[in-house]
């Protein structure tokens, strides 16, 4: 009777873990994140600041007399810009959900019978995607230029679009986490008599949500922020197709005065990738748990 | 390759040796075709995918080789120069060696010291409730996909009294003066580090996150009952070899980043930067490939940074399969 209790509290607490060390290591996680907030409370106090306040010495870190200034001033650069600030957010908004889908549903239908039918020649397409990880899509920067410029593409959505269309991550993660899918679904499936496509629309696609989550948030975070590069901006030239990541970019130009209006960009750019994130986070670890490279 | 190896398997057993072996071929042959001919719906579903993959990712790679070996401006057709562009890259242009001397130095530093923050956090993180799990999930992912948000470092560091950390040191009086962090090559590359190391907390990061939360727990209490008695030995012992394929997954992830640095450079210390002290192989790319259309030089580059990229990638899996052995 007496042991019980202690028993109890050995069962508590969790194996192999001492207080002082817990202590040590949750102050290095604080550290950590304060490193990793503390851009993101100054930009936001950035944004927030009047222009008075941004020539004070010493600077204020957090902001004192909280103003929307910026982003009034922000709409009053683009007053005279001879492209709308709305035409911008559109091409962007094209871009990004355009590419996106298409991402997501040429990944899955290559996904699947890789994962799922063994075709012959099947792991090799699927080591080529392995080994295109490996490397950098700057390395393919000028054949791209060059193949856009042959397919007469240059300076069109299209130019963007493309080659995101195919991105080696998605398709990797996408394959990864299908292998899971019993077989027998697909058996019992094809008992009943219905074709590959049926099988990977009605069921496939159904179970793997998660994943194309994943795809969904990573495809897009690139190309909401696509347009702005170097890359960016030889395949896409006429100011009435470059995105609003270029455009605010270009704000940025106007030196120290402007770092306002920057930050009330930044602030503004931000919000939709990191809302994706937050509705997607836990389909996303879900997906990632299967993202390991098996030797 | 499967018609060949059983061919030689047959002939080894080969009673009938050379007159069976053409027969067995053709027949492992029309099974071959039999099979795609069955799956020929798997090959529609890929051809998509597989198409543009090739045009815009696996192809380029080859032809940015071809290209490498040509001086070719866009406006006439390419002119054969052998090895000469990698002669004038190694030889001649001074810049292309500091900028390989500047990318070695970031994926020398930044390469490992994100891999291992990107494993440590995760690891420190996996310890939480999950409702703050998936708070510290977000802050910590969060500059990965916040875009331009980094350019913020830039006004900390602004050359002025009105940047803060000027501010700071002068208020304090560790500096008399503003220091020109972003101006002054001695400090250019240690900040586009700090910047890059911000923001690369990424997919690995997610990868690993997601390992932890599947590792099984029982693993670590068969652990305890073979002498386990600590959590380092727990990390040791049980959790880093249950995690192998999410390690070697992020690696690819973070090596791959860390011989990508561009964009960042770019923005914070601009281009060309003084004394090219945030000059990278990429800067150096886009300097030739998208601004003095030597598309046969830049390709070069490209060549040299793909075999830096997928040597150092070959070479780290390697190593990986390694762990816990």
């Amino acid at each position: 009777m007496l042991s019980m209790p202690g028993l109890r509290l050995r069962r508590k607490k969790k194996l192999n873990r001492s207080i002082a060390v817990d202590l040590a290591l949750f102050l290095v996680l604080s550290a950590a994140g304060a490193f990793m907030a503390v851009p993101f409370v100054f930009m936001v106090s950035t944004a927030l600041k009047p222009l008075d306040e941004m020539f004070l010495f010493p600077p204020t870190f957090i902001v004192r007399s909280p103003t929307l200034d910026n982003f009034y001033d922000l709409t009053l650069i683009f007053a005279n810009s001879w492209v709308p600030l709305s035409r911008y957010i559109f091409n962007t908004v094209f871009v990004a959900f355009l590419g996106t889908a298409g991402h997501v549903i040429l990944a899955s239908m290559a996904a699947y019978p890789l994962a799922k039918l063994k075709l012959p020649g099947g792991n090799l397409l699927f080591t080529i995607v392995i080994l295109s990880l490996m490397f950098a899509p700057q390395v393919t920067a000028i054949p791209n230029y060059l193949t856009i410029t042959w397919l007469g593409l240059l300076d069109s959505y299209w130019a963007l679009i493309f080659p995101a269309l195919a991105t080696s991550l998605g398709l990797f993660l996408m394959k990864q986490f299908m292998e899971q899918i019993p077989d027998a679904l697909i058996e019992a499936a094809k008992i009943d008599g219905a074709s590959e496509y049926r099988i990977f629309w009605k069921i496939i696609m159904p179970i793997v949500r998660p994943a194309w989550l994943t795809l969904v948030i990573f495809s897009f975070k690139g190309l909401w922020g696509t347009g702005s590069g170097e890359q960016g901006a030889s395949f896409v030239y006429s100011e009435q197709l470059k995105t609003m990541d270029y455009a605010f970019g270009q704000i940025l130009s106007g030196g120290f005065v402007r770092s306002g209006p920057m930050a009330a960009a930044a602030l503004i750019m931000m919000l939709v990738p990191v809302s994706i994130f937050i509705l997607t986070q836990r389909s996303v670890i879900q997906t990632m748990s299967t993202s390991g490279l098996k030797d | 390759m499967a018609s060949g190896k059983s061919g030689t398997a047959l002939e080894l057993r080969g009673s009938t040796g050379a007159v069976r072996r053409p027969n067995a071929r053709r027949g492992n042959l029309a099974r071959l075709i039999g099979e795609i001919k069955r799956k020929r719906h798997g090959y529609t579903l890929l051809a998509p995918y597989f198409i543009l993959f090739f045009t815009f990712t696996a192809f380029p790679v080859l032809m940015a080789f071809a290209l490498s070996f040509t001086s070719f401006n866009v406006l006439e057709p390419p002119k054969w120069v052998g090895w000469e562009n990698y002669a004038n890259l190694f030889v001649k242009d001074e810049v292309f060696l500091t900028a390989v001397k500047n990318t070695l130095l970031f994926a020398a530093v930044t390469g490992p010291i994100s891999y291992v923050a990107c494993f440590f956090l995760a690891w420190l993180i996996n310890e939480l409730s999950p409702g703050i799990r998936s708070v510290v999930t977000l802050l910590f992912y969060a500059p990965s996909i916040s875009g331009n948000v980094y350019l913020i470092w830039q006004v900390a560091f602004s050359g002025d009294s009105f940047g803060y950390v000027n501010a700071f040191l002068m208020k304090w009086g560790f500096a008399m003066e503003p220091i020109q962090w972003l101006q002054d090559p001695k400090y250019m590359l240690a900040i586009i580090m700090v910047v890059q190391l911000w923001l690369s907390l990424g997919t690995a990061f997610l990868a690993f996150i997601a390992g932890l939360q599947g590792l099984d727990a029982t693993l670590v209490e068969a652990g305890a009952i073979d002498g386990i008695r600590n959590r380092w030995q727990e990390l040791w012992f049980i959790t880093l070899p249950s995690l192998r394929p999410m390690l070697m997954f992020g690696a690819v992830m973070q090596i791959t980043a860390s011989f990508a640095v561009a964009d960042v450079a770019t923005n914070l210390v601009g281009f060309p930067s003084p004394q090219y002290a945030g000059h990278t192989i990429v800067t150096h790319l886009n300097d030739f490939g998208a601004i003095r259309f030597e598309m046969g030089y830049a390709s070069s580059v490209a060549a040299v940074l793909f075999a830096m990229m997928l040597g150092t990638n070959l070479v780290v899996q390697k190593l990986l399969r390694k762990v816990g052995e």
